[in-house]
């Protein structure tokens, strides 16, 4: 049976498998995206939602402002701690972040992202594609630039100017969208700045019909955050150097761009495992407690080279 | 379950210093703050003023 499949993966080593765990996590997205977006009337009357679960920052980026959040924006949150009149160390916002970074790392993206699945959504509309280019390695670094510098050293030169918010984020935007449409006091106020945040989230929307995941890969500073956890969360990959036989079909499936032969819990995966089912070996797995027991191809490498 | 701890020893460390900071933060009323903010329209991020 392996051989069969492995013969008909080399004939195709790129081609993605038509599994169930694909559409179960478009399935698992979409009913986080509505639990965190639960107060629908919210989209008809232009008002937002005013309960105590507003307490609670929710894992992925919902911006608070939209109408339909049930939930706090985290990055938000903690721009407003930073960027207060008087600093306050934001003890209980950083410690959900780190909470659901150590727990999960970038599943958070992967699964429970609104804004991840409205790019996922346009990424799967028929459109030219071009996944891998020349400056991606360079522009992934921007994310962390936005992290250190929008997020958290201007709030705190700036007091009361949430910066990534105010300039930066999408959807904070579509909140705006939301708003105008179902209230015309809102709608009269739009100015420059809703301009220049409309421009941000048509290069966005564009770039994503394109580029699988562009905000994810280039700006978000939750996912920045988030991917310094990938190495240590409870939730993580394990290679088997010993089952793999070089087909390169995880690579191929990966719209990440990592190579989970080499950087199985990479700070850039956001653990969608396209790569673990498009393995014909089943040398890639994925889930809560998996330790890294396994050798990876480096270390596989070094004890061939130690034996030689 | 004695593996699980040695290989997820980082984590479990971070989680358990984030539910320190939860605490603390909880002690601080900083849900309150938090509430606070996320209960009135943003103008600045919905990018109104």
């Amino acid at each position: 049976m392996d051989e069969k499949k492995l013969e008909q993966n080399q004939k195709d080593p790129g081609k993605k498998k038509t599994g169930r765990s694909g559409s179960r996590r478009l399935v698992i997205q979409s009913i986080a995206a509505l639990i965190q977006n639960a107060n629908l009337k919210g989209f008809f009357t232009g008002k937002i939602y005013t309960g105590t679960t507003k307490k609670v920052c929710v894992p992925g980026l919902n911006c608070y402002s939209c109408p339909g959040a049930v939930g706090a924006c985290p990055i938000g949150s903690l721009q407003n701690f930073l960027g207060g009149l008087k600093f306050r160390f934001p003890y209980y916002v950083l410690g959900l972040l780190i909470f659901f970074g150590a727990l999960l790392g970038r599943v958070v993206c992967g699964f429970l992202c609104p804004f991840g699945l409205l790019q996922d959504l346009l990424f799967m509309i028929p459109f030219y594609k071009k996944n891998r280019f020349k400056v991606d390695r360079f522009l992934r670094y921007l994310k962390y630039a936005v992290l250190l510098v929008l997020v958290i050293i201007l709030p705190l030169c700036i007091p009361l100017t949430p910066t990534y918010c105010k300039y930066l984020c999408p959807s904070g935007t579509t909140a705006g969208l939301f708003l105008s449409f179902a209230n015309s006091s809102l709608r009269r106020r739009l100015g420059k700045l809703f301009a220049w945040k409309a421009v941000v989230l048509g290069i966005v929307v564009v770039s994503s019909l394109i580029v699988y995941r562009p905000f994810c890969k280039y700006l978000c500073p939750l996912g920045a955050f988030y991917g310094f956890f990938n190495r240590f969360a409870i939730f993580r990959m394990h290679f088997d150097a010993e089952k793999c036989v070089h087909c390169q079909a995880c690579v191929k499936a990966c719209k990440m761009n990592v190579d989970p032969t080499k950087h199985p819990n990479s700070m850039e995966c956001i653990r969608c495992g396209d790569c673990v089912r498009a393995c014909p070996q089943s040398a890639l797995e994925q889930g809560f407690g998996k330790g890294h027991s396994g050798k990876t191809k480096k270390e596989m490498s070094q004890n061939h080279t130690a034996e030689l | 379950m004695k593996s699980f701890f040695k290989e997820n020893k980082v984590a479990i460390l971070l989680l358990v210093g984030a539910a320190a900071l939860i605490f603390v933060g909880l002690f601080r009323s900083q849900t309150s703050a938090v509430l606070s903010k996320a209960v009135r329209i943003c103008m600045e991020c919905v990018g109104l003023g």
